[in-house]
């Protein structure tokens, strides 16, 4: 193989109901310093069910758009998705393909890579251009314990990239709209039928600025509703640590950690939780960490900004109460 | 029908040790376990084996130790192990174990192969999928319920994709990767686990797999490279605990919410 017949940097757009996936536009930040040190092109392709006003991704940095728009993507289908995109990158063989390491993309990314007989960097969270011009891949393994940099010996070099880990490209109002639409190369599902699309009404925990998890320190699911009053009062939303998930008292989507969500609002408050490495690794690039627990040695207070040693039965009201009231004072 | 469980022999990450200093990690530091995921395939396998009747392989690829992973299984509730194990596929990245399991699952009949979220070591939730790929068999990710439809086709409930819950039909052969959400293992029973001792593992090699040449699996045919590990040291923050005073800590704290920009209220 001969890596100088890749050139550029190909993004993959992904649809979410009616607009683009916002990730697009963080791999556009990215990819776009990725670009300038290899001095290559960003492009990006996304395929879509509907009609899709696709000019923002040429605004937000994109050389070039792709668009391959046919009813067929409507129902997001691995394989289907798979096999245009593979098809596509044969032809126009980039150098580095990235994705976004959505449900969609994690499922999607590696039956490309296994079809392409290339290399893919699960999850990245930081990637560079090395001085021998390949592509860095750095990305967290051992359960977010250690950070591994992986180079990729084939071409494309892949790599899914963690949501929320970089800050959207911005808009530039006067960029040239370059869109190409392309035909879809399949468009039969094969052996996959979808019955059914429900969209769910979950809150997506992932988007609140304060969170107020709870954990195992809650008895009953009803004491829930404690952590509910503070979250209301401060605009923001409940979470759980698994344990409570396990229990039975609360939804697996709220559950934050390892095998939850990751979140990074501006204020996590942690009452009745330990602070486990799982439980950590979903929660621990928090700006403000606030916990309240009643043993002094639990270890979510090394990993807090602020601690209070207490039955969060008699803590967690009183905050309530407290910035309630600020609120209360303000409106006057 | 045959269902195929993925399991993968991880070390417990509750004792596993990361050196900082040195930026390695210790494996011999702590014991090996089923990985947790893993678990909850088998727990799905399980449930399928009650339901419709089924016979249940799990199947792992690793040094010969790992025999004891699959004794494990056993001693959980699978009908039979295999262990695919040869020098030729030690440090196979994730495109060169799926190369293995795909062609060892070819040499062999399953209508259903089940994998886990992902595997809390390597944690790249890679192998499903890229091994459904190189059998050219669909798969979805992220169910957490599976039911047959008729008898060669399988339903599964993904939690997940795009935004949405999707209800999807697979004609078998496929491939689902499960949550933990789809059900807690049991553990073993003591008549089980004393069965297990005395199981016969089947064994695979390379040479037992004429598909997979050499320069497709192990190091060789692993297209990443590791070109160096850091363990990162937990961000210090100031942890200042209070145990009373409650007033001067709720004046901190609106402080420090209205510094960010929180509503308070
Ligand atoms: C593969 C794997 C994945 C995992 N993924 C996750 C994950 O995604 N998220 C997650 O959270 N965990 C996860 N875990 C589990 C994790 O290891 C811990 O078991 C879990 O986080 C513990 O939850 P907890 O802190 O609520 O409970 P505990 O560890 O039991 O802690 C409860 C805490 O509450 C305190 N407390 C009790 N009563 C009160 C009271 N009245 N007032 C104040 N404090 C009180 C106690 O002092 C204690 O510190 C995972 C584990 C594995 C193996
Ligand atoms: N060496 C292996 N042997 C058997 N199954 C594996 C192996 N590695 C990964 N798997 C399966 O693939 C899933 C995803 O693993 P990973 O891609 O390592 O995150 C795991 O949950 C297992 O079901």
């Amino acid at each position: 193989m001969d890596k100088k017949e890749y050139k550029g940097i190909l993004v993959i757009g992904e649809m979410e109901h009616d607009h683009i996936h916002r990730v697009a536009f963080e791999l556009l930040y990215k990819g776009r310093q990725l670009a300038e040190a290899a001095g290559e092109s960003l492009s990006c392709l996304l395929l879509t069910g509907r009609e899709t006003d696709a000019s923002e991704l040429c605004l937000r940095g994109a050389d070039q758009v792709y668009v391959m728009e046919d009813a067929c993507f409507a129902q997001p289908e691995e394989s289907l998705f798979a096999e245009n995109i593979v098809s596509f990158i044969r032809e126009r063989r980039p150098a580095t393909v990235l994705i976004g390491a959505t449900h969609m993309g994690r499922s999607l990314a590696p039956r490309m890579a296994a079809a392409l007989g290339t290399g893919l960097t699960a999850d990245c969270t930081e990637l560079k251009i090395a001085d021998d011009g390949a592509l860095e891949q750095i990305r967290p393994a051992f359960s977010d314990n250690i950070l591994a940099h992986i180079k990729t010996m084939k071409r494309p070099q892949m790599a899914t990239v963690r949501y929320k880990e970089f800050q959207e490209a911005e808009l530039c109002e006067g960029a040239e709209i370059r869109i190409e639409k392309v035909k879809p190369y399949v468009k039969e599902h094969k052996g996959v039928n979808i019955e059914e699309i429900i969209s769910t009404s979950d809150v997506d925990i992932t988007d609140a600025e304060v969170v107020v998890a709870g954990g195992r320190g809650i008895r009953k699911e009803e004491d829930l509703q404690l952590l509910q009053e503070l979250a209301d009062v401060l605009g923001g939303q409940v979470g759980v640590s698994r344990a409570l998930v396990d229990a039975g008292m609360a939804a697996s989507s709220i559950q934050i950690g390892y095998s939850g969500n990751r979140v990074k609002p501006k204020v996590y408050i942690a009452c009745g939780i330990s602070g486990a490495p799982q439980h950590l690794a979903g929660m621990k690039e928090s700006d403000l960490i606030i916990a309240v627990n009643n043993d002094p040695s639990a270890p979510i207070f090394n990993i807090s900004d602020y601690g209070f040693v207490g039955d969060l039965y008699e803590i967690v009201p009183k905050l309530t109460e407290a910035f309630a009231a600020e609120a209360d004072r303000k409106d006057r | 029908m045959n269902i195929l469980v993925l399991i993968k022999e991880v070390p417990d990450m509750e004792k596993v040790r990361f050196d900082s200093e040195r930026g390695v990690v210790d494996r011999s530091s702590a014991p090996a376990e089923i990985n947790p995921f893993d678990e909850s395939a088998l727990q799905a396998a399980l449930e399928l084996k009650r339901k419709y009747g089924a016979h249940v392989t799990a199947m792992t690829m690793g040094p010969p130790r790992a025999e004891k992973t699959l004794q494990d299984a056993y001693a959980r509730g699978a009908d039979e192990g295999v262990l695919l194990t040869d020098r030729a596929f030690g440090g196979s990245d994730t495109i060169a174990t799926s190369r293995a399991l795909s062609a060892a699952i070819a040499a062999g009949d399953y209508d259903l192969i089940l994998c886990g979220e992902k595997s809390v070591d390597g944690d790249t939730a890679q192998v499903g999928a890229e091994t459904a790929e190189l059998l050219g068999i669909p798969h979805a990710y992220y169910a957490d319920s599976i039911e047959m439809a008729d008898e060669r086709t399988v339903r599964v409930s993904i939690e997940n994709l795009c935004g949405s819950r999707q209800i999807r039909t697979m004609t078998l052969p496929a491939l689902v990767g499960v949550t933990k959400n789809i059900g807690k293992l049991q553990l073993p029973t003591v008549d089980r686990k004393l069965g297990s001792l005395t199981i016969a593992v089947h064994k695979i090699g390379l040479s037992d797999l004429p598909a997979l040449s050499k320069e497709d699996t192990g190091f060789a045919g692993s297209p990443t490279k590791v070109a160096g590990i850091e363990v990162p040291k937990a961000v210090e923050r100031e942890s200042r605990v209070f145990r009373e005073d409650l007033p001067d800590f709720i004046d901190l704290l609106k402080k420090e919410l209205t510094e960010r920009g929180v509503r308070v209220g």
